[in-house]
């Protein structure tokens, strides 16, 4: 570890810090339909965008309304996603002519990806995808999926600040209100940045280039085997081009991670150098990941009314990042035992470290940092293969993603999945006092705690159902790329993953199979929806209620023992819950790496 | 639920028009017109041929060349197929490729310990850099290929090493393509 990997690390947090202010204002301003700058620009599109599609801005929605035309509207659009897929050769925007997405399980799978947020990616772009899907149906569910998470917290958090009433709010507003106000603008100033520092934004296709110097590369034969010649050595092929796929990617990639979505335009994601190519465009991806779910906790304050309850939640976050942070770094920094041989210190001309899997330009600590910040927000993009970190460096993904990501998290789910664990801390501390909890100055009862409960326990319980089936089926253990507890590792982490809505893998793990698609594709859907249903039922059983002024028994959700108490809560229903699991994967893996047993 | 479907569908309609056509087509443009080079992916050209793009790595095997690190992006470097090589840390695949290799550029250089980035593979597999290790660990061979007295090759390393951006971000890192391509350079003149 270095100092310098430290400074970058405080930089990015502080950065962090600063913009939650002003962001979670202009995001209060938005959702209370006040005044904002863009408003002369935006607000005639907004108007247009309602007389289309017949929305009356100010009906005010019961939360099974709400709930309604949430679903209503994400089945509609993936089922738009799977006929894009499907039918890309027939439409424009393809250079390289593909063929529609086949098989239909791979279809399916991503739709059903890209409507949760979630960007699992079993197909390669740059082979799969025509820039119109890309463009029309990928990043365009980078915007709508996120959007929906954003709708919904700010839902939620009507409901905890609204009193005596039935409604939060009308779906189809906060939906256009997050996409036109927060979203695009954001995305369209980010993007030139990002093309300013090399992320390419073109619709040519692929450019061919002639290598400086040829490559000899051994010959495959049609079954995938190499060919031998009759001296028994293996046919050499030369190749003198180079095949350049290009796309406009820097649209995508703002989107991307401001959206936390974090599905590549290209396979192998942001260590791409089209993607990430310089250690500036690393920085602000990273604070596009982080950007929206830090300032929703200053919207969370400001609609509240309590501002600070809206910072002892960011404590809480930025605690756990750093928690994650340190871990990462250090494993990834130490390097792997068993490649001793190699040169892995630290000097002034190298980062040393565990380097299998990740580029120069990045090092260690903005790997680590990456890999840290894709899975405490719900992102999932990558910029150094998960799969190949150190087994503690790689569990703490894994870890993040368990803990439902709610550190700064996914935008808007990140938001909501936290207020859920805040309103079961609030209980425990009721519990722990005797008294009937409040938050905010609504009761929490038992219907609230109820529905908290069954929006915990959705989670690991399709994981791990999942996960089981899988390790003892052969059509499971058959996608297993690394054996021993690494194979177990990359299972779990690929329905931790999926439930999680956060799409980065480990990923050796060969999932484009039938058995793997359809469940993954399930395992999204329920991890998304399944677990939005309880949360509106809450915010909508919230809004209904009485306002009760604190008193003495009143347990503060400002202070920083608040702070501690809800970090417990995050890490006691994460870490009981999957201790059992992460103990056969990476721990267990670790152990053996010390020991120097390899698989 | 029946007025809500139909606003769902046309709601999809047209934020499909407005976010996945419109939006992108107005970011291209104005990278096109702000930015083309960059844009365009900083394809470099040679006598009116495209010989690649400069943060594209290259596969460079030859000993008068400077190496690339290793890729797993199909035959390796192939833009179509960028990927990591997905080894987990106690996959024995990895362990043995990886003393394989230090073997073989011990040979090369002996006494000066390997550089982990020479014997690992990029996440991408397009990784254009090397570190300012591995680059010196390769100059005393690209010299003697190139009968070129080694302060002179490493006074070319030390012209493309670039520095962590603005002085703190990132890590320094050495382009192996724009680094062999003024080697080339080098030879031609001194051929001519």
């Amino acid at each position: 570890m270095s100092a310098n990997g430290w400074l970058q690390i405080l930089l990015f947090l502080v950065i962090v810090f600063l913009i939650t202010k002003p962001l979670g204002i202009y995001m209060a301003r938005v959702f209370s339909r006040e005044k904002t700058f863009l408003d002369p620009v935006l607000r005639p599109v907004e108007r247009m965008l309602y007389r289309a599609t017949g929305v009356d801005e100010n009906h005010e929605m019961r939360w099974t309304e709400y709930c309604i035309a949430m679903l209503l509207f994400s089945a509609v659009a993936m089922i738009v996603l799977y006929l894009i897929q499907r039918l890309q050769a027939f439409l424009p925007f393809n250079p390289q002519k593909f063929a529609g997405v086949t098989p239909t399980h791979l279809a399916f799978n991503t739709a059903a990806s890209f409507t949760t947020n979630t960007n699992w990616q079993v197909y390669s772009g740059e082979s799969t995808m025509s820039y119109f899907t890309q463009m029309a149906g990928l990043a365009y569910h980078n915007f709508v999926s996120a959007a929906t998470g954003i709708a919904l917290a700010i839902a939620f958090i009507r409901g905890i600040a609204r009193r005596q009433m039935q409604t939060i709010g009308n779906f189809w507003v906060d939906l256009v209100r997050s996409c036109l106000w927060v979203l695009v603008p954001f995305s369209i100033v980010g993007a030139l940045i990002l093309v300013s520092q090399g992320v390419v934004q073109n619709l040519r296709p692929y450019d061919k280039a002639t290598l400086v110097e040829q490559m000899q590369v051994q010959k495959v034969g049609q079954d995938g085997k190499p060919v031998m010649g009759p001296d028994g050595k293996p046919v050499m092929d030369t190749v003198t081009e180079q095949t350049i796929a290009q796309g406009p990617v820097a649209s995508q990639e703002v989107i991307k991670e401001f959206g936390t979505n974090g599905g590549g335009f290209f396979n192998a994601n942001s260590a791409h150098p089209f993607e990430n190519p310089t250690p500036l465009t690393n920085l602000i991806e990273l604070i596009c990941i982080f950007a929206i779910g830090a300032g929703l906790t200053y919207t969370l304050g400001r609609m509240t009314g309590s501002q600070r309850h809206g910072w002892a939640v960011w404590a809480a976050m930025a605690i756990l990042f750093m928690c994650g942070c340190v871990v990462a770094y250090w494993a990834e920094a130490r390097g792997n035992p068993l490649l001793a041989s190699a040169d892995q210190r630290l000097t002034a001309l190298q980062p040393g470290g565990n380097m299998e899997g990740k580029e120069v330009r990045f090092g260690i600590a903005n790997s680590a940092l990456f890999a840290t910040v894709t899975t405490d927000a719900s992102c999932g993009a990558i910029n150094g293969q998960h799969d190949s970190y150190t087994p503690l460096g790689g569990m703490i993904p894994l870890a993040n993603i368990m803990m439902s990501e709610v550190i700064f998290g996914g935008v808007g789910s990140g938001m909501y999945g936290m207020l859920v664990d805040v309103i079961l801390a609030v209980f425990i501390a009721g519990l722990m006092v005797g008294r009937t909890p409040e938050y905010l100055g609504k009761k929490i009862e038992a219907y609230d705690v109820k529905m908290a409960m069954l929006f915990v326990l959705v989670f690991p319980l399709v994981i791990l159902t999942f996960t089981a089936i899988f390790v003892v089926s052969n059509f499971g253990t058959a996608g297993i790329s690394n054996p021993g507890p690494h194979g177990f590792s990359q299972i779990l982490y690929a329905f931790v993953s999926g439930a999680g809505n956060n799409g980065s893998a480990f990923g050796g793990l060969t999932a484009n199979t039938l058995w793997y698609d359809t469940a993954m594709g399930f395992d999204m859907l329920l991890g998304r929806f399944f677990m939005m249903i309880p949360m509106l039922a809450i915010a909508g059983n919230l809004a209904q209620k009485k306002y009760v002024p604190p008193s003495l028994g009143t347990f503060p959700v400002t202070t920083p023992l608040f702070t501690v108490l809800l970090i417990g809560v995050i890490l006691i229903v994460g870490a009981l819950t999957f201790f059992p699991a992460l103990s056969l994967g990476p721990i267990l893996e670790h152990l053996l790496m010390v020991a120097g047993k390899t698989f | 639920m029946k007025k809500n479907l139909i606003t769902a569908i046309a709601m999809t309609i047209a934020t499909t028009v407005l976010l996945g056509i419109i939006y992108p087509l107005i970011v291209t443009g104005l990278a096109q017109v702000l930015f083309p080079h960059k844009a365009n992916g900083q394809l470099i050209e040679a006598n009116g041929k495209l010989i690649g793009s400069r943060i594209i790595g290259q596969a460079f095997t030859g000993p008068g060349y400077f190496h690339s690190r290793l890729s797993s992006a199909g035959n390796g470097y192939d833009p179509t197929a960028s990927n990591g090589s997905q080894l987990g840390p106690t996959n024995h695949q990895l362990i043995d490729r990886v003393k394989a290799d230090v073997a073989t550029l011990q040979a090369e250089n002996p006494g000066v310990p390997v550089p982990i980035d020479l014997v690992t593979s990029s996440g991408s597999g397009l990784d254009p850099d090397i570190t300012p290790a591995a680059a010196e660990f390769q100059i005393p061979r690209v010299a003697k290929q190139r009968g070129l007295s080694e302060d002179r090759v490493r006074e070319l390393v030390r012209q493309h090493t670039e520095q962590r951006q603005f002085g703190f971000l990132g890590e320094p890192r050495v382009n192996v393509l724009e680094l062999n391509l003024a080697l080339n350079e080098i030879s031609q003149k001194a051929a001519r």
